[in-house]
């Protein structure tokens, strides 16, 4: 088990295109770390060039206190749980697990009880000389967490390894996975693009964008504090109402809230952060008609057309709306849930 | 060009790897390639003492040499035969084990064997049953008041050698198409059907036109068979006979330059062949463009 | 199927019967002719129905041959082609794959042109570079040897260009877990690529033994001690022979062992030849 370090890393292809812009990261060691951002933000990269698939263009990474940064990927002690998981084919399920030990040279029986553990914690000991094409996706998927595992190694690199399987496998998988990484207390890098499997398997979560980072901190601190428009739009399902403030200000006819920084251009708020029915005590009133509900389940998610708003705005409603669609909806938006951003700088302010 | 999304850092390793393919290829073709281009702009005195450079001698020569342009007549004429006639009836043969379901495995493996039996072989089974004096087939055709004699006979002697030919090319020929058609999607024959196209008017308009690329492939290799393989169907049968008629390019490019000893105009006529492969391999290559990537 | 016509079902069989003949009987009668003796080629036409002679045609030709042609028992012509066929077929797998694995798994310096160098082999069939060649081998002095039967023979675009399509479509991944899992280039190599091959490398070697089988000319060329002879280009001097002294018989016999082991390689392996037959070409 180790820290990882990443220090003004860089990452250009040939061909002179930079997909990582300098990069500084430090995981703690048995933290889990997970890597979220939509497709080409450069977080798949970054797994690979902690694993050594990738080459590193500038600054430097470091495992367990040393720098990797010329190291084959065997040398840096790590193991790697790919999306289609990589399994070998022509060998059983043991032969998968046994692999990388065989080529450390590690002892016969040594590489025995190993498999053996892993197998019982996996719950893929009738499976062991089955061929993986014999296996189901959730099977496949324990097998390649196996291989990793029986490994011991410094870290674990996940690369978007639940993606492959259906929703509800996913969710038992997410659960096991957490459950393990805790059990062992290895270092981990995940990646992710899905945000609920981001927010439920992170210590620290990494918003990664265009090849920088965004924000960095617990799940619920970037929940709750997003740094920048792009956290505030990513994280939070249904995403965040970023409304601007000059169409706020002409909508309600209210002097703005003095609490609001100077410079605030646009302010964002929660879905479950919508008080339904008029405001009281300074908070801001709007009104507007009711698009679209759906229903889902214990909550509902309003779809509400503001005059004056390109957006229609969404509001978690709790419970079993008893709203029609098309009718008129009055809410209103607690001043101290209200999240101030900058249009230039993307930036919170405050 | 492709490769991995990594690849194995080794400097020195790939080169290794690619050494013993490169030095076959560099010893076997490329220099004795090079060697034919330069032999083919120069001339060898009788006695092998002296060669001068004589720049397109040999090529202006050649063009101008009515048996070279008799050779590339009868190549043309051969090829064109073989082709149509190996086409055509394996073609047929595919079409009808394609409408079999069970007895058509049968009917395959009882077809394709021929693939297997060597050019020569092939021109030596023919000409054994179109033996002047014992061969079943001139017996049965005397019957019939034709003389058959390709000792003496041109066009006789062209009829034996597309026969033995067609015959060795037709399996492979039959395999093609049969995946061919099997990539026919079923669905469309049966819309066709449901249209109310009857089976040979769903042949012409669905099949036929979806066969195309497999059609237009197998068409450049049966010139490329016909141009270069079949050196051992015609030195079985004919040796070029009677009176040059069935010498074609590749026959005769082997009897001046290793019986008759005419270095410099073999080797021309390997560079006008070396220039035909290519022309063959590009048709070949931009029509599979867009299956394989390079 | 989508409609029965019993008419056209009669058709279809009535064709494909009528091509079996056609495709079989030049073999049939070249298989009957093998069963008489001399004295049955002399009334004028070949006979049509076996004959008793089987035995001792066969039995002759493998220990003997036809003293007439000066050519070699078949026996031994069987070795030399078996030893060719399958020298041919093994280096030519062996140097296309590790050329084909330099070519996908590295990137360095000249790639390209290594490519394509190789793929120039594909304009320049022997048929065309004859004398040249034939220069080279005889400077090498490997004229009358196996060596010169088979080296000359064993570079080869298509079998690079199938390992290479089958090597594109093996996913990223399994090299890179391979080797966070420690293995080098070679392991990976042993380990994992080359048993995933097998298919595809036994289906190159059904049609690379047919195609060193069937070689003709390049033996004609390099080989004239009969210790090297092959039986392909080794029936051609005794069929010469025989059209002045005909033995048709025992030229029948040495035709229809020539014909037998690759004949019954595509029969009993039919699977892999044709998928030997349509990757190659693709």
């Amino acid at each position: 088990m180790a820290a990882i370090e990443l220090s003004g890393v860089k990452k250009t292809y040939p061909g002179g295109i930079e997909v990582i812009h300098g990069l500084d990261l430090a995981i703690a060691d048995g933290e889990m770390v997970v890597l979220v951002g939509p497709s080409g933000c450069g977080k798949s990269t970054l797994l690979r060039m902690i694993a050594g698939l990738e080459t590193i263009t500038d600054g430097t990474i470091s495992i367990g206190g040393a720098v990797v940064n010329r190291r084959e990927p065997a040398e840096r002690d790590v193991a790697m749980v790919f999306q289609n998981y990589a399994l070998y084919p022509h060998m059983t399920v043991r032969g998968n697990l046994e692999y990388g030990l065989r080529n450390r040279g590690t002892p016969r029986a040594e590489i025995d009880a190993r498999v053996e553990a892993a197998a019982r914690t996996l719950e893929i000991a009738p499976f062991l000389d089955r061929k993986p094409r014999q296996l189901s996706g959730g099977q496949r998927q324990r097998v390649a967490m196996g291989r990793a595992i029986v490994r011991q190694p410094k870290a674990f690199l996940f690369d978007e390894p639940l993606s492959n399987l259906d929703a509800k496998l996913r969710g038992q998988m997410r659960i096991e996975i957490r459950r393990l990484q805790r059990a062992l207390g290895t270092t981990s890098v995940y990646v992710t693009h899905d945000q609920l499997e981001a927010m439920t398997l992170a210590d620290r979560l990494v918003v990664m964008n265009g090849g920088h980072i965004e924000q960095v901190g617990k799940p619920t601190e970037l929940y709750d504090r997003p740094a920048s428009l792009f956290v505030a739009g990513f994280i939070g399902s249904p995403p965040m109402n970023l409304i601007d403030i000059e169409t706020l200000r002409a909508l309600t006819g209210a002097a703005f809230p003095p609490s609001l920084p100077v410079g605030t251009d646009i302010v964002g708020i929660r879905p479950d952060a919508i008080m339904m029915g008029p405001a009281g005590g300074g908070d801001i009133s709007i009104s507007g008609v009711v698009e679209l509900i759906e229903p889902v389940g214990g909550e509902s998610h309003l779809y509400v057309r503001v005059a004056g708003l390109d957006q229609a705005m969404v509001i978690v409603a709790q419970g079993r709306s008893v709203l029609s669609e098309t009718g008129r909806l009055d809410f209103s938006l607690p001043v101290a849930a209200l999240h101030p951003f900058s249009r230039a700088t993307g930036k919170r302010l405050r | 060009m492709q490769t991995k999304r990594t690849i194995f850092p080794n400097r020195w390793l790939p080169y290794g790897l690619l050494a013993p393919q490169l030095a076959i290829t560099l010893v076997f073709f490329i220099w004795p390639a090079l060697q034919a281009v330069k032999s083919s702009f120069e001339r060898e005195d009788p006695f092998g003492f002296k060669t001068t450079f004589i720049w397109f001698g040999n090529y202006a020569k050649l063009l101008a040499d009515p048996l070279y342009l008799n050779s590339l007549w009868r190549t043309l004429i051969f090829a064109v035969l073989v082709t149509a006639i190996a086409m055509g009836v394996s073609l047929i043969l595919a079409v009808a084990v394609n409408r079999l379901l069970r007895s058509g495995r049968v009917y395959t493996t009882l077809l394709v064997w021929p693939y297997a039996v060597a050019p020569v072989v092939a021109g030596i089974l023919w000409w054994f049953m179109f033996n002047p004096s014992i061969g079943i087939l001139s017996y049965l055709l005397g019957q019939l008041g034709v003389t058959w004699n390709h000792r003496v006979n041109a066009d006789q002697a062209m009829i034996l050698i597309v026969l033995a030919a067609s015959w060795k090319q037709i399996s492979y020929n039959f395999l093609f198409f049969v995946a061919g058609l099997q990539s026919v999607p079923a669905s469309l024959s049966e819309a066709a059907a449901i249209d109310g196209a009857g089976p040979f008017k769903r042949f012409w308009t669905i099949v036929v036109p979806l066969l195309s690329p497999t059609t237009f492939f197998l068409l450049i290799v049966n010139i490329n068979y016909a141009m270069f393989d079949t050196f051992g169907v015609i030195d079985a049968t004919t040796s070029g006979g009677p009176a040059q008629s069935t010498n074609i390019l590749v026959y005769k490019v082997y009897a001046d330059g290793f019986l008759g000893l005419n270095i410099g105009s073999s080797a021309a006529q390997s560079v006008l062949l070396m220039l035909i492969v290519i022309i063959l391999i590009v048709v070949q290559f931009r029509f599979v463009e867009r299956r394989v990537q390079y | 199927m989508v409609e029965n016509r019993p008419w056209l079902n009669v058709l279809t069989h009535l064709v494909l019967v009528v091509g079996v003949i056609v495709i079989a009987f030049p073999v049939y009668l070249a298989v009957i002719a093998s069963t008489h003796d001399e004295g049955a080629f002399l009334r004028g036409v070949v006979p049509l129905l076996p004959g008793p002679h089987l035995l001792d045609n066969y039995g002759q030709m493998l220990s003997q041959g036809m003293s007439t042609s000066g050519a070699p028992p078949l026996t031994l012509m069987l070795a030399n082609s078996l030893v060719m066929a399958i020298a041919i077929a093994v280096a030519k797998i062996a140097i296309s794959i590790i050329s084909a694995y330099a070519i996908v798994y590295f990137r360095f310096p000249l790639r390209t042109l290594a490519f394509w160098t190789i793929f120039i082999t594909l304009m320049l069939p022997v048929e065309v570079r004859i004398i040249p060649t034939f220069k080279v081998v005889a400077d090498l002095g490997l004229l009358n040897s196996y060596a010169g039967l088979t080296i000359p023979l064993i570079a080869s675009a298509t079998a690079t260009f199938l390992f290479r399509q089958f090597f594109l479509t093996v996913p990223d991944e399994l090299m890179e877990a391979a080797r966070v899992d420690g293995a080098g280039p070679m392991k990976f190599f042993r380990d994992i690529l080359l048993p995933l091959s097998r298919t595809n490398m036994a289906a190159l070697f059904v049609i690379l033994f047919i195609y060193g089988w069937m070689q003709y000319l390049w033996p004609l060329l390099v080989t004239t001690d009969t210790k090297f002879y092959t039986v392909v280009m080794g029936i051609k001097r005794m069929a010469a022979v025989a059209d002045a002294d005909p033995q048709w018989n025992l030229v029948m016999a040495a035709v229809v062992l020539a014909m037998l082991p690759p004949v019954l390689i595509v029969v009993f392996m039919q699977r892999l030849f044709v998928k030997g037959l349509v990757e190659t070409e693709k």
